[in-house]
């Protein structure tokens, strides 16, 4: 029996990768239950491959990754659910909401075509738990993007995973949206679920996750927004620099090319300078997050 | 009546007729998966590499299904194994494999000059030239794709949709593609005499592509798409007798008139209820506003 104390993950000297080259090495990383965290990085540092280590599917890998104290990567599948990036489905695949979430459960009878009745049951339970009870029958293609990302989420759950691992979840859909997918997690990592995503959006973060890992290529950083979100961490993760605003409570991440943006425009184009100046300055307040709980 | 029953007092059309409508029905029900797969060529290159395996079992004096059987699957799993090395596509892995495998039965042809066995048959199909022997393998490959579509539904319908996300989940991708590989093979191979080589392709993509535009369900769409296959073979073969046309040009072109058919249908319907469509995005933000008051 495995005490409830011990992390839920743990990652212990991990190199892996795909091809000769790793993409991640020497990580040491524990994720305890109920823990929600986000695990923030430039593209291509290996954000979606250190998810990918978690559930065993990457081809290359020294260390030891463990789940539930069990290690993955033998044959040995964890209880994990995958929501993948919205970016990377077949919207027109002729798939309707309960065909995608029944998916999940397709190791449960898998010889057997028709969904039974405790599949449907567990599939309209769940679809009404995450607010799209009745979508069921709609084509995936026809939902918004929240609703979308629910029936991602739903198919994810209905296996009733201890980890909850999602792929940018919040990329490539709007504000609204965005928000409504993050209150959405953060109510289910209140139930217990422990959750684990990447993303881009440092300032969601900063609002939404209590717990946030750098990475690049290896473990910059890790810890709550409040203590990592630094201008010097967040300039090594990334490469590139990044100021940090905090003002009453909020921590605001901003890039800070859109000034050596203005300085090149007001060189080239002298007339510009102020128009740009206000634009860029509006975006980059609209676009920064909340009081960091 | 009697006149419209005459062809059925023939044996060779009761059992072409037959041979067709299975065929159709094989076609259509696997032809989903290659179009969801967007792997449409891969029915023109497999019969293609057939083709090659069938000239080779002839020239081998090996029994033509073990040999162009043989052929096409190991065509079939070469053709994923390129693909998913990543730098070739699918489609260029197709076209590789499936071509070279073609010339290679037309560099022999055109070397051995001793053929007794009429390869215009295998090219263009001669569904009323079908034997006993013929049947009972299309039958045979019917009921083998039938039961392993039926009993891999669930893994296969994961790994159509999400390749990438379905090992995540457990599903084994590679026994299940090497299984779709071999029940295609089948596929080509019964169908290869009835329909021709070079129209495979397409009762393997038309029935499909007409059952995708009728429903978005994924299980209607394999029920759809077999009985559109299986009623376009049973009827071209009929139509064929009365017409005089090749048998497998008719049902290709049964098929096709269908999809025209079922395309303008749509096309007007949908012109025809912009109510319906104009409001169908007000349902989805009604669910939404649902959801946000949560």
């Amino acid at each position: 029996m495995i005490p409830t104390s011990q992390p839920l993950v743990v990652f212990d000297d991990v190199t892996c990768g795909y091809g000769a080259a790793p993409v991640l090495e020497q990580i040491d990383l524990q994720i305890e239950r109920g823990a929600f965290v986000g695990v923030v990085g430039p593209s291509g540092v290996g954000k979606t491959t250190l998810l990918r280590a978690m559930v065993g599917v990457v081809p290359r890998l020294r260390g030891r990754v463990t789940v539930d104290g069990r290690m993955v990567g033998n044959g040995e599948r964890p209880r994990v659910g995958w929501v993948p990036q919205l970016e990377t489905v077949d919207w027109h695949f002729p798939a309707t909401a309960s065909e995608v979430v029944l998916m999940g459960r397709w190791g449960v009878r898998p010889w057997w075509p028709r969904p039974t009745a405790d599949d449907r049951r567990a599939v309209d339970r769940l679809l009404e738990r995450l607010g799209i009870g009745e979508l069921g029958e709609r084509n995936i293609r026809d939902l918004s993007g929240g609703q979308q990302q629910r029936v991602f989420l739903a198919r994810a759950m209905i296996g009733d995973p201890l980890l909850l691992l999602l792929d940018e979840p919040t990329t490539g859909v709007d504000l609204k949206t965005r928000d409504e997918i993050l209150h959405l997690l953060a109510e289910l990592n209140r139930d217990g679920m422990t959750i684990v995503l990447t993303t881009h959006e440092l300032n969601a973060v900063a609002a939404h996750l209590p717990w946030v890992v750098c990475i690049n290529g290896r473990i910059v950083a890790e810890g709550s927004p409040e203590d990592i979100f630094t201008d010097a961490i967040l300039g090594q993760t990334y490469g590139a620099e990044l100021r940090v605003v905090r003002q009453d409570g909020l921590i605001l991440v901003a890039d800070a090319a859109p000034h050596r943006l203005r300085e090149a425009l007001s060189h080239h184009h002298p007339g510009c300078e102020h128009a740009h100046h206000e634009h860029l300055d509006d975006e980059h307040v609209h676009a920064g997050g909340r009081a960091a709980r | 009546m009697n006149v419209l029953a005459e062809p059925f007092a023939f044996e060779f059309f009761r059992q072409g007729l037959l041979a067709a409508t299975l065929v159709g029905a094989l076609c259509g029900m696997i032809g989903v998966y290659v179009i969801l797969r967007r792997m449409s060529y891969i029915g023109h290159g497999l019969s293609h590499s057939v083709f090659g395996g069938a000239v080779v079992a002839y020239v081998a004096s090996i029994n033509f299904y073990v040999g162009a059987g043989l052929w096409g699957f190991l065509s079939a799993l070469l053709i994923n194994a390129t693909a998913r090395r990543g730098k070739v596509g699918a489609d260029a892995a197709i076209g590789i494999v499936t071509t070279a495998s073609f010339a290679i039965g037309v560099a022999l042809i055109s070397k051995t000059r001793s053929f007794t066995r009429d390869f215009e048959a295998a090219l263009f199909g001669n569904v009323l030239g079908v034997t006993p022997a013929d049947l009972v393998v299309v039958a045979a490959a019917t009921a083998l794709v039938a039961v392993f579509i039926v009993a891999f539904y669930k893994p296969l319908l994961f790994l159509t949709f999400d390749p990438d996300v379905a090992p995540i989940f457990g599903v084994r991708t590679g026994v299940v593609d090497t299984l779709f590989s071999l029940a295609l093979a089948a596929t080509i191979v019964a169908s290869i005499n009835v329909v021709g080589v070079t129209l495979i392709a397409a009762t393997l993509v038309i029935p499909s592509s007409t059952a995708r535009m009728l429903t978005d369900s994924f299980g209607r769409i394999i029920v759809y798409s077999t009985a559109l296959g299986a009623g376009s073979g049973l009827v071209g073969i009929y139509l064929s007798y009365w017409l005089d046309v090749s048998s497998g040009a008719t049902i290709v072109l049964l098929e096709a008139a269908i999809f025209v058919v079922v395309s303008l249908v749509g096309w007007v319907l949908q012109r025809q209820t912009p109510w319906e469509r104009d409001h169908q995005p007000r349902v989805v933000a009604a669910s939404e506003s649902h959801s946000d008051t949560r």
